[in-house]
């Protein structure tokens, strides 16, 4: 009786994302002009091919946000990694070693924004500001201020729309996104540190009060984010197949707008992976809908700004309600 | 009494909830004199404060100035009407000025723009009168003493012509030496005719500053007179009254081998360093004035708070408190005085918030079993009464009692030994309070040691096997139980001095 009073609560819960989400496809999938496109099957690889970057960085980005912090460096990090893999290779390293060379360095700059937030004192929000500057001048410097261009490899049929070989049905970006949101999930929800960050979050006082060794943890969140986004990163450069150090200006937004859609708050405690992404594939079908119907640019931020405050004003109602 | 009082108080009441906290209090002030305010905590002097300044509306009462009917509906009414409060804790803009924080909302202006000479004119006025001239408007607050601070913030209160002042605590953080030019700024105040409101906790203080008092004890006046007649004893007397006696069951426990010892624990807020042994089936009571260093003993013991010098030795086991892992492990637990902002994470679920201090026994080969987990979390709550719909239900939905034995089952749970309990009871209903003093009376039976902090005597005295006494940040006295009187315990709170006779003229 109660677990099926508490599942359906859970679903309730989900209604408000998930309905979003269901909103925007059949809303597209009624327009004549795209209804025999929109959801094809080649149609839905390219969307969820298109949503792997922003899904990997908002993945790491909802750990940090359910942990109380925010992190506005996701995107110049992802740059960074996207161009030092570019320049490994040119260095005549192996894709695979250039490769981990681009996580490590998403995950170099995570640790740094962890450590300066728990040693300095400062606010997440600060700290991330600076290090936004910090890593997108960096990429910029090591590409001296234009893309490097890199020889083909295996690296760039990680984001191709028919993989090889053909068994693998989706691209390999879409596999590890499967697989990073199962990992991120089962780390959430299913370990102490999982629980610790959402203690955290929830109220740090209390957190300390339990033992939990709150500065360590906010570490290894900010580390394992800033992880995912040098693995965005190696996708970038995937589908690039150049590295750029002007690769995804502002993306940072669409990254915390997609876990804030999916239920995350920004006051901590609260969020989840799923929820995070369904937030990135709504914004995912709605760019590919407007651009199929022909719609200006002008248009889809419109109408996503206007879902960011619905989403939230939703969420909010939905707690006031419990 | 042909002279109309100042401010007069006819009776006035309010209740939260079903709590009655001021019943028909009547309060004169006349011009010119000042006022002593006192009563135990919890005796309803905030709320009379508050609802004189305008930030309550009274269930039932008037106000009357200087005749006149005064009716706030907000705190803005208070100021426009001559009435300032000084709270405890000081409300000053640290990076502003002492200029800017004085004349702040009442800045000096002319065409919309501020005319600093003006302001500039009033502040060295204002601190000129205060016998502080030293004090430079120029200088950020932050950069100023705490006795400087009070003297900011009293010459904010006079800046703009004020009648009423209320000082709620002026001396509890100030040294000697400014408690004593506070003194000549009051008598000051007193001479050109303003009337003022003065709470404190310090009786010897009282008696050297006030002119008449008046005493509240559980919302109601108890008495009060003038303070030539009257002693620190009397005043005591008319504080504590003759209480409803409550029901503190005592289940029969013997001290066993000592089981917790502190040697010279001290962090920054704390003046001395403090000694203490404490055995096993042990309720050891701590008494003090808000403030007295009760709380930063606990937090300091339990690693929450910076260590400056210390060793503790609980089982055996000797560590230095740095952080809260390393005591919980070393088996102790800390039940915070503020379970909203610190002690429960609230928007967290019940079950979540009782298992956070040792998540360990629901790990199934690395990972965490919820089920397991709310299992747990429901067995608890039938084991201390938790009232509530099921362990996922959120912490912020359950009553004061409810969520305060969640806090306490969290440390049973986290297996402690010694349990450190700050104001266990406060805010909550009289059916938990008598669970909670139940469980520390299993607690101690178990073999496990208690530390008790409270300002509520009679609890202590009811559950407590030794009672230790806290003054401004020092321990000055443990003694058993038995050698103590609810007075004496008043008195050695009061006066930092348990036996020695108080009202012999000799000065702190």
């Amino acid at each position: 009786m109660k677990s099926a009073g508490s599942g359906l609560k859970k679903i309730a819960g989900l209604a408000g994302p998930f309905g979003g989400l269901i909103l925007v496809i059949t809303i597209f999938s009624l327009m004549p002009e795209v209804s025999d496109r929109f959801l094809n099957l080649s149609n839905i690889k390219s969307v969820a091919t298109q949503s792997v970057i922003v899904a990997l960085c908002a993945l790491g980005l909802t750990l940090i946000i359910v942990s109380g912090g925010i992190d506005l460096s996701a995107a110049s990090n992802l740059a960074l990694s996207c161009v030092l893999v570019a320049y490994a290779i040119n260095l005549g390293a192996p894709p695979l070693l250039a490769a981990l060379v681009g996580v490590a360095a998403g995950g170099t700059v995570g640790f740094l924004n962890g450590f300066l937030i728990t040693r300095l004192r400062l606010v997440p929000f600060i700290v991330t500001l600076g290090m936004m500057g910090i890593a997108r001048g960096l990429a910029k410097w090591v590409a001296r201020n234009q893309k490097i261009d890199a020889p083909l490899s295996w690296l760039n049929e990680l984001m191709v729309r028919t993989p090889r070989p053909s068994w693998l049905l989706v691209s390999p970006g879409i596999w590890l996104m499967i697989l990073f949101s199962l990992v991120m999930a089962v780390l959430l929800r299913k370990t102490i540190f999982g629980r610790q960050a959402f203690a955290i979050g929830a109220n740090e006082l209390t957190a300390r009060l339990c033992g939990v060794r709150t500065d360590r943890v906010k570490v290894a969140v900010y580390t394992i984010s800033g992880l995912l986004c040098g693995l965005a990163g190696v996708m970038e450069f995937s589908r690039l197949t150049v590295g750029d150090p002007t690769v995804a200006m502002g993306l940072e937004l669409d990254i915390i707008a997609a876990v804030v859609i999916g239920g995350g708050s920004l006051s901590g405690g609260e969020g989840s992976i799923l929820g995070t992404l369904v937030g990135v594939f709504i914004m995912a079908f709605l760019r590919n809908g407007c651009t199929m119907m022909g719609w200006p640019n002008y248009f889809q931020e419109i109408i996503i700004g206007v879902i960011i405050i619905a989403a939230v004003t939703l969420d909010r109602l939905r707690h006031r309600q419990e | 009494m042909s002279e109309k009082p100042l401010l007069s108080l006819t009776g006035i009441s309010k209740s939260f909830g079903p709590n009655l906290v001021l019943d028909s209090v009547d309060l004169d002030l006349r011009a010119g004199e000042v006022l002593a305010l006192l009563g135990e905590n919890g005796a309803g002097k905030s709320t009379l404060i508050k609802i004189l300044s305008g930030a309550y509306k009274p269930d039932r009462g008037r106000m009357f100035i200087s005749g006149l009917e005064y009716r706030p509906s907000e705190p803005l009414d208070g100021r426009r009407q001559g009435i300032a409060v000084i709270y405890q804790e000081l409300n000053l803009a640290p990076h502003l000025t002492v200029e800017e924080n004085i004349m702040l909302g009442q800045e000096e202006s002319r065409f919309g723009l501020v005319d600093r000479k003006k302001n500039l004119e009033r502040v060295k006025k204002v601190l000129q009168f205060l016998g502080h001239p030293e004090i430079s408007p120029d200088l950020p607050v932050r950069k100023l003493t705490v006795g400087a601070r009070q003297v900011v913030e009293i010459a904010r209160a006079l800046a703009s012509r004020v009648r009423i002042l209320v000082m709620d605590e002026p001396t509890s953080s100030l040294s000697q030496e400014d408690t004593r030019r506070l003194f000549e700024i009051i008598r000051k105040l007193r001479a050109e005719g303003a009337g003022i409101i003065y709470v404190s906790h310090f009786l010897e203080e009282v008696l050297k500053i006030a002119d008449r008092f008046t005493v509240l004890r559980d919302g109601k006046v108890a008495g009060g007179g003038l303070i030539e007649e009257t002693s620190v004893e009397e005043l005591i007397r008319l504080m504590i009254g003759r209480r409803v006696s409550e029901l503190f069951p005592r289940l029969p426990h013997q001290p066993g081998e000592v089981i917790l010892s502190c040697s010279g624990i001290k962090s920054a807020r704390m003046s001395r360093p403090v000694n203490l042994e404490l055995r096993r089936g042990e309720i050891l009571g701590v008494a003090g004035l808000v403030g007295a260093g009760r709380t930063e003993f606990l937090r300091a013991l339990f690693g929450l708070d910076r260590l400056e010098a210390g060793l503790v030795v609980v089982a055996g086991q000797k560590f230095r408190p740095y952080h809260t892992a390393v005591s919980i492990a070393c088996g102790l637990g800390l039940l915070s005085e503020d379970r909203q902002v610190e002690g429960l994470a609230v928007r967290m679920n019940l079950a979540d918030n009782l298992t956070l201090s040792r998540l360990q026994p629901y790990l199934r080969s690395g990972f965490l079993n919820n089920r397991k987990q709310k299992a747990a979390a429901s067995e608890w709550m039938d084991r201390v009464n938790i009232k509530a719909g099921s362990p996922e239900q959120k912490v912020w939905t359950l009553s004061g009692g409810n969520q305060q034995k969640v806090a306490l089952a969290r440390l049973l749970h986290q297996e402690a030994g010694v349990f450190l309990l700050d104001e266990p009871t406060r805010g909550i209903d009289v059916m938990s309070k008598a669970q909670i003093y139940e469980l520390m009376g299993r607690l101690a039976a178990d073999n496990k040691a208690v530390i008790f902090v409270s300002s509520y005597l009679p609890e202590l005295l009811g559950v407590a096997d030794r009672v230790a006494v806290f003054h401004r940040g020092q321990l000055v006295e443990v003694r058993p139980v038995a050698d103590w009187t609810e007075a004496e315990l008043m008195k050695a709170a009061i006066t930092g001095r348990g036996s020695a006779p108080i009202d012999s003229g000799e000065q702190p």
